[in-house]
């Protein structure tokens, strides 16, 4: 049986090719029976706040949205670790006839007390929307009781995709930022909005700006702080690195505090490297160029060794990739294609129009490129494309290893850094290890084309 | 032995909230007991979320792809219900997969706004020419977790295709909790050795445990045929391994429909195995076969040779209700006290299912909990080990106690699926895994590091 994409999901799926950009059909509801990749509204802005360590994140509803973001991304914090640990009011039929507010109350004064967080969020889930609870009544009483900030984050799973969940996100964030004194920050400073320390990559890109002579007022919202979200108001450049998730926070602050943001990705050397090079001349200092220059050239001979190393291997390699954001698409194509790999499968779970135009412009001719795709199609296209590794999250992994072919996470879960320099090594020696293992020769896909090559060279 | 208090009947013992939760929602059971029905795609009633965070829990788990379909409400559907959406649904998963069966679950939100979801099935039955077998079961989180989810699934799914009237066939029906796949194939592979062609209702051993392939397959091979089940009523009799409580058990219908029921615990341990070679002994009129035999034998002979090294410990156990009972019952059974016994599911039945064990083993048990709860007991219980899934790690870490790893989830190891739990086979395995998990214990904290234990 040949495939075929479903009715409902025509123009998301587009090949590229010299001749014309393709407009792609985006940012709607996934398909009713699709079986997307992509979760919900609530998942959106969970993703978001999650690493912020020194806050309570509190999941009104019944268990299960508490249950499955149970500790459930890499973002690492450097003190407190109130992020990794699950709370839900779990609701409960009685809840679900006579209101859930009273039951909310009691919850967030009981944890506040028990873990003494700096700021509260409370996800509204898909029944508090159904029920009318007031939710941000609750959170007001219980702000003005105990003394910090209790804010609402109306993400209910049903209310958008995954992208409202952002702006839910955004909104949630906009409440502390411009709360904090920034009276000592100085005229080359920044915010990092959209790295979530996964695997400590916020470490490795503050380090950078610390060489540099660039303070980062605050990372939104890896290793994050209540006490620097409420100062980011006082960075004289936003830097976005998940442009997906942080555009519209980015577009806040410009408008609120009139700070200028740009979008960047620190994911393969040919992007950090702008990065960095961009954010010196934006704060206009010759001097944190210079630094960014020496940086820039340090590093690189420290890890352009060890890339040309893995490309002799690699070279020739074909790979997929599935990730959230489109601006870590555009990034992972140009670090392969440094690496030698080529890029024939890509998608995103929230790109723009905008953003997919760009990505078939930064992509090669006769790549797939889909939107919000589902377990089938994704299958189908990493054989019909010939894929030999597939890039993507936990959701993605068995689809590749069940057709017999390598996988690199480059989601929540990953536990070794991808960003920078440093991280480019990383990620190649990721790509190498998969990629080149012996074991595909062994697999059903692979061994019947050596069965068939070596026939044809008998017959020949 | 205390029980939870009237409070905790309530909601869950971490006090105003639950923290870290010991239980996942009902339609995450209700999903994987439908994984385990051949070519048949589970369908959730309510947003998308619900069915890609299912997806990936169980991914993580069985390292295997699983799909399930949503309806994916948005806020119209919210308002308005979501017919035309689960008609979409079912047109798309028919589309996609050709399955044999849907099987629909309803989310909280569903059942919220009130979702009659028998009255959109059948007025999508009359819009369609042909006629697609769908099973629904009743599944909202605000009341029932994973464990009730998956029963709930699996009754639904009996009354519905459990319908053949006719003379007997010498097939056993096996109705078991949420076990691994290797434990699916040993029961198997046990109730074949008494020449009783099981009916094992789910049995996911192979769609959710399956080979590596050369091209993709929508729907994975195994599961139970609808054929099979069609036929259970005819079966020799019905062994239930599940603990329900209060709720309808799907063996309850086949005994309506005819055929007698034996509720059994989880064969973990010698007297529990006993207890199911038994009742296959007298329903096939076999006798145990010879290698069964020597392997039970052999767990003895292993009993024999570790029993010192378990005498007296302290253990705690927690997970889905059937597996804390069979754990305990064989920690008992070794000379081990299962001091407190915790699961996260609601339906009640641990308690009962525990009060066969020696006075004083078990100290503590706590239904409906979290594991807030579970690591505050521990606190106070100081067990020697931790048995559990891998759900409970950090808790171990933090008591410095050692975690022995067994049921669901299991989502920082490698070959969850294979790890073998039932039979004499599977009890040698954990009382190896037990003793070897006290002695590395020992050995890495003792300061001379024998090199014989």
């Amino acid at each position: 049986m040949s495939f075929k994409v479903l009715d409902d999901r025509a123009g998301q799926v587009i090949r590229t090719s010299k001749l014309a950009t393709v407009e792609m059909t985006c940012n709607k509801a996934s398909a009713a029976g699709s079986v997307s990749q992509r979760a919900c509204t609530f998942c959106g802005s969970r993703v978001v706040l999650y690493p912020i360590a020194d806050a309570l994140h509190l999941v009104h509803g019944p268990v299960g949205c508490a249950a499955y973001t149970w500790d459930i991304r890499g973002a690492l914090s450097s003190g407190p670790e109130l992020h990794r640990i699950s709370c839900s009011t779990d609701l409960r039929e009685r809840e679900i006839v006579l209101g859930g507010e009273k039951r909310l109350e009691e919850s967030l004064r009981g944890l506040i007390t028990r873990y003494s967080p700096k700021a509260a969020f409370v996800y509204a889930t898909c029944v508090v929307g159904v029920i009318g609870d007031d939710v941000a009544a609750v959170c007001k009483r219980v702000e003005d009781e105990v003394g910090i900030p209790v804010i609402p984050v109306m993400a209910e799973g049903f209310r958008g995709t995954k992208r409202d969940g952002y702006s839910a996100a955004t909104r949630a964030l906009l409440e502390l930022i411009g709360t904090g004194n920034i009276d000592a920050i100085g005229p080359l400073s920044i915010n990092l909005l959209g790295d979530f320390n996964v695997a400590g990559e916020s470490w490795i890109i503050k380090e950078y700006f610390a060489r540099m002579g660039v303070e980062v007022v605050s990372v939104l919202t890896g290793d994050g702080r209540v006490d620097e979200i409420r100062r980011a108001h006082g960075a004289r450049l936003n830097v976005v690195q998940c442009a997906g998730s942080m555009t519209p926070l980015a577009k806040a602050m410009q408008e609120k505090y009139g700070i200028p943001f740009i979008r960047v990705s620190f994911f393969g050397i040919e992007d950090t490297a702008h990065a960095l090079y961009e954010v010196a001349e934006k704060l206009g200092d010759p001097a944190v160029t210079r630094r960014a220059q020496e940086l820039v050239r340090e590093e690189l001979g420290k890890v352009l060794p060890a890339l040309k190393e893995f490309k002799k291997d690699l070279q020739g390699k074909r790979a997929g990739l599935y990730v959230g954001g489109a601006f870590k698409a555009f990034s992972l194509v140009r670090a392969l294609r440094q690496l030698g790999v080529t890029v024939a499968l890509a998608g995103t779970q929230t790109g723009s129009k905008e953003e997919y135009e760009e990505l078939q412009a930064v992509c090669d001719e006769n790549t797939i490129i889909v939107d919000d795709t589902n377990a089938l199609e994704l299958a189908n296209y990493l054989v019909e494309q010939d894929i030999d590794v597939f890039i993507g999250g936990v959701k993605e992994r068995p689809i590749a290893y069940k057709l017999g072919l390598g996988f690199c996470d480059h989601n929540h879960e990953r536990k070794i850094p991808l960003a920078g320099f440093e991280g480019a090594v990383a990620f190649a020696r990721e790509i190498h290890a998969t990629a080149t293992s012996p074991i595909w020769a062994l697999m059903p896909r692979k061994a019947a084309r050596v069965t068939a090559a070596k026939a044809k060279a008998v017959s020949s | 032995m205390s029980c939870a208090t009237e409070q905790d009947a309530v909601h869950s013992t971490s006090g105003e909230a639950t923290v870290n939760p010991c239980t996942l929602c009902a339609p995450l059971g209700a999903a994987l007991a439908s994984a385990g029905v051949r070519d048949t795609v589970p369908l959730l009633h309510g947003a998308q979320g619900c069915a890609t965070y299912i997806r990936r829990y169980l991914i993580s788990h069985f390292r295997e792809p699983m799909d399930v379909a949503s309806s994916s409400f948005g806020e119209s559907q919210t308002v308005f219900g979501g017919e035309s959406n689960l008609h979409r649904a079912l047109d798309n998963v028919v589309r996609q997969y050709q399955p044999a069966l849907v099987t629909v679950a309803t989310t909280c939100l569903a059942e919220t706004i009130g979702e009659d979801v028998g009255r959109l099935l059948r007025s999508y039955d009359e819009r369609r020419s042909t006629h697609l077998p769908v099973v629904s079961a009743s599944t909202p989180s605000f009341k029932d977790g994973h464990v009730e989810g998956f029963h709930a699934m699996v009754r639904a799914l009996v009354e519905a295709l459990a319908t053949q009237r006719g003379p007997q066939i010498r097939t056993v029906n096996i109705l078991p909790p949420i076990i691994s796949p290797a434990d699916l194939r040993h029961l198997r592979e046990i109730a074949d050795a008494y020449e009783l062609s099981p009916t094992i209702l789910p049995d996911y051993s192979e769609t959710l445990d399956g080979v590596i392939l050369d091209h993709y397959c929508p729907l994975p091979t195994g599961g139970t045929r609808i054929e099979e089940i069609a036929g259970m009523p005819r079966a020799l009799g019905t062994l239930d391994l599940t603990l329900t409580g209060k709720a309808p058990r799907a063996s309850a219908v086949l005994t309506e429909r005819g055929t007698a029921t034996k509720i059994l615990g989880l064969p973990i341990g010698v007297r529990a195995c006993d207890s199911l070679c038994d009742a296959l002994a007298e329903l096939s009129g076999n006798a145990m076969p010879a290698w069964l035999e020597k392997e039970r034998g052999r767990l003895l002979d292993a009993y024999a040779d570790g029993h010192k090294y378990v005498f007296g410990k302290r253990v705690a156990v927690y997970g889905d209700p059937e597996l804390v009972a069979g754990l305990a019952g064989f920690l008992a059974e070794v000379g081990a006290r299962p001091v407190l016994c915790a699961t996260g599911a609601r339906n009640r039945a641990l308690q009962d299912a525990l009060s066969g064990l020696p006075a004083g083993s078990v100290e503590e048990v706590l239904e409906d909990t979290d594991f807030g709860a579970i690591e505050a007991a521990c606190a106070r219980l100081k067990p020697e080990l931790v048995i559990g899934s891998s759900k409970g790690y950090r808790m171990a870490r933090a008591l410095g106690v050692p975690l022995l790893r067994v049921g669901f989830p299991i989502h920082d190891r490698l070959g969850a699926g294979r790890l073998l739990h039932l039979g004499y086979r599977g009890t040698m395995q954990l009382f190896d895994s037990v003793v070897n998990t006290l002695l590395e214990a020992k050995q890495s904290s003792s300061a001379v590091g024998f090199s014989y234990l």
